[in-house]
């Protein structure tokens, strides 16, 4: 057998999901006998048959996967409930398995998957898409790349019109229906206080603050995740601050973003500069802009 | 022996793995330790907290790369982004060698996150020595593959372990990460005999000895690095520096980490042996 014929074997054999007692499966789920795909590959010992040495690396594929997929989102865990979450963590990465070479990336498309399959989140469902919308931003704000940021003196002489603010590949804004960035500090707050409380205490009062935010009439809400020294900080935005903000990620320029920001605002003409020229000081301070390109494109 | 084209023609001590737990003491503390070990892919990323943290270790201690997903024996090129990342960290850490697994993981762009064990075909080993050599070429940084521990054993190999670790390291013309815990689990789950096979590694190619611990179960071993190394480990690593003479060494802890006084502590017990052999090689 060829090698990258036996690598294939092996691989899709491997990825099979696991039973509920988390032993190897003995029908793969298009009705081969896995014994028998074991038996053709692997050697058998004096003490472990081919179908016992497969189911090693078996498990340990899907104990490590589902490990490290649950260590990512705990606030899905929390919407979803424990077993819930599981069954839909293996769902979600037979549909999806990874496809890099970290494990950081295993999350990578489970916020289009999830609206995919409503059915794992069902009355839930915009809640459990915000808050894996959310934790996907977390990890992208901590370890994405900080390009030079933009200092006051670079701007200086240039033209409003032309002029396309960047920003910071680990700024995310997010539009939410939920108050998910408030349930998320709490889970991980409960997480952190493990030591003082029980287990089954903190796992009730989990259940309770997820069903308060669930039970919420949905609203917008305007969020920015970003970093800062280093740490992860959410932000709620204003409706307007979202929209200028956008409206620079994509390319606009200043005025245009601008102009795109402020359209539908409630605020009168004459009010507007002030508040504008707060939320650009804010988030200059907060090194959300970076250094222009010497030569942007037209 | 020690120095050689493998490890860059450096003389490393004993190291342990830097790993986050560790972190707050290493920074504060700044206890005295030879080198430390990184996990390639834990610092592949484009910026943050991780990176900032690799920067002072890097103005304070000598560090070494050692990845777990490069797969030089999966039957696919290497993957371009990671080489590149990889690239980028081997600039930024000027690692005198680089380390990964002589094993698979991935295939049709699917990674498995594992170590697979190889088969230990000709072919295997062809295809194997040449993403090493491509490897090698595009890093500029000498490349030794680790030996790892394995639970199953394929009806298509042509060649005992050892024999395959050979050829590949023959034909990619590259150095030796050697792991006698590796070799322990594996002679336990496929009974062969570990000291045959630390006898027929050669020498003169390897740059590196892992030693750590593992979990024994009813009918195999898992190597879980979350244990001491057990004394008939130890006794392969005496015989592997008694033919390889002093080497870098490094213990590897990667579960249910303990204080770094006590990971430290129990990789310092690698003296005995290298203060053996330093001792024979001045006589």
């Amino acid at each position: 057998m060829k090698l990258l014929s036996l690598q294939r074997r092996m691989a899709r054999a491997v990825m099979i999901p696991l039973t509920n007692s988390e032993r190897m499966r003995t029908v793969a789920p298009d009705g081969r006998s896995m014994r028998a795909v074991a038996s053709q590959i692997i050697k058998p010992n004096d003490r472990l048959t081919s179908f016992e040495r497969l189911e090693i690396y078996n498990r340990q594929y899907w104990f490590r996967v589902l490990s490290g997929f649950a260590e990512d989102f705990p606030g899905l865990r929390a919407v979803l409930g424990g077993r819930r979450f599981d069954a839909m963590a293996k769902a979600y990465l037979t549909d999806c398995p990874s496809q890099s070479f970290t494990l950081r990336n295993l999350g990578s498309r489970l916020e289009g998957w999830l609206r995919k399959h409503s059915g794992w989140a069902g009355s839930r469902q915009h809640l459990a898409v915000d808050m894996a919308r959310l934790e996907w931003a977390d990890i992208d704000a901590f370890d994405g790349k900080m390009e030079t940021p933009l200092k006051p003196e670079d701007l200086a002489g240039a033209n409003p019109a032309k002029l396309r603010l960047r920003l910071q590949p680990y700024v995310s804004l997010l539009d939410l229906r939920y108050p998910v960035d408030d349930l998320l500090l709490e889970v991980r707050k409960d997480a952190d206080n493990l030591d003082v409380a029980s287990n089954a205490f903190n796992e009730r009062r989990k259940t309770k603050r997820v069903s308060a935010v669930a039970k919420l009439k949905p609203s917008p809400l305007y969020l920015t995740v970003y970093r800062l020294d280093e740490d992860v900080y959410f932000r709620r935005l204003e409706r307007e601050e979202f929209l200028i903000l956008s409206a620079l990620q994509a390319g606009k320029s200043l005025n245009a973003a601008i102009d795109v920001g402020l359209r539908k605002s409630p605020l009168a003409p004459e009010q507007r500069a002030a508040p504008v020229e707060k939320w650009f000081r804010t988030w200059s301070a907060l090194g959300w802009f970076c250094r222009l390109e010497k030569n942007p494109p037209n | 022996m020690p120095a050689n084209r493998f490890n860059g023609h450096t003389d490393f001590g004993i190291g342990i793995g830097l790993r986050a737990p560790h972190y707050h003491h290493l920074l504060t503390c700044k206890p005295v330790v030879d080198w430390f070990e990184i996990i390639s892919e834990n610092f592949m990323i484009d910026g943050g907290r991780p990176l900032r943290i690799l920067d002072q270790i890097l103005d304070q201690y000598k560090v070494v790369q050692h990845g777990v997903s490069m797969y030089f024996g999966s039957a696919e090129k290497p993957n371009r982004e990671h080489l590149r990342r990889l690239k980028d960290l081997v600039q930024r850490t000027k690692t005198p060698w680089l380390s990964d697994h002589l094993c698979w993981g991935s295939v049709d762009g699917r990674y498995t996150h594992d170590l697979l064990p190889m088969p230990y075909t000709f072919e295997a080993a062809r295809i194997t020595a040449q993403k090493i050599r491509e490897v090698r070429d595009f890093l500029e940084v000498p490349v030794v593959v680790e030996n790892v521990s394995s639970y199953a054993e394929f009806h298509v190999s042509e060649m005992t372990e050892w024999e395959f670790l050979n050829e590949v390291v023959e034909r990619a013309d590259c150095g030796v990460l050697l792991d006698v815990n590796n070799i322990y689990v594996s002679s336990q789950n496929h009974s062969f005999n570990p000291f045959i096979y630390v006898n027929s590694v050669p020498a003169e190619r390897v740059a590196q000895i892992h030693i750590a611990g593992h979990s024994k179960y009813r009918k195999y071993i898992l190597d879980t690095h979350d244990h001491p190394v057990i004394d008939p480990v130890w006794k392969l690593y005496a015989r592997a520096i008694e033919r390889i003479g002093h080497t870098a060494t490094l213990l590897e802890w990667d579960d249910s980490i303990p204080s770094f006084e006590e990971v430290h502590g129990e990789a310092l017990k690698a003296n005995r042996f290298l203060a053996t052999a330093s001792l024979a090689a001045a006589v």
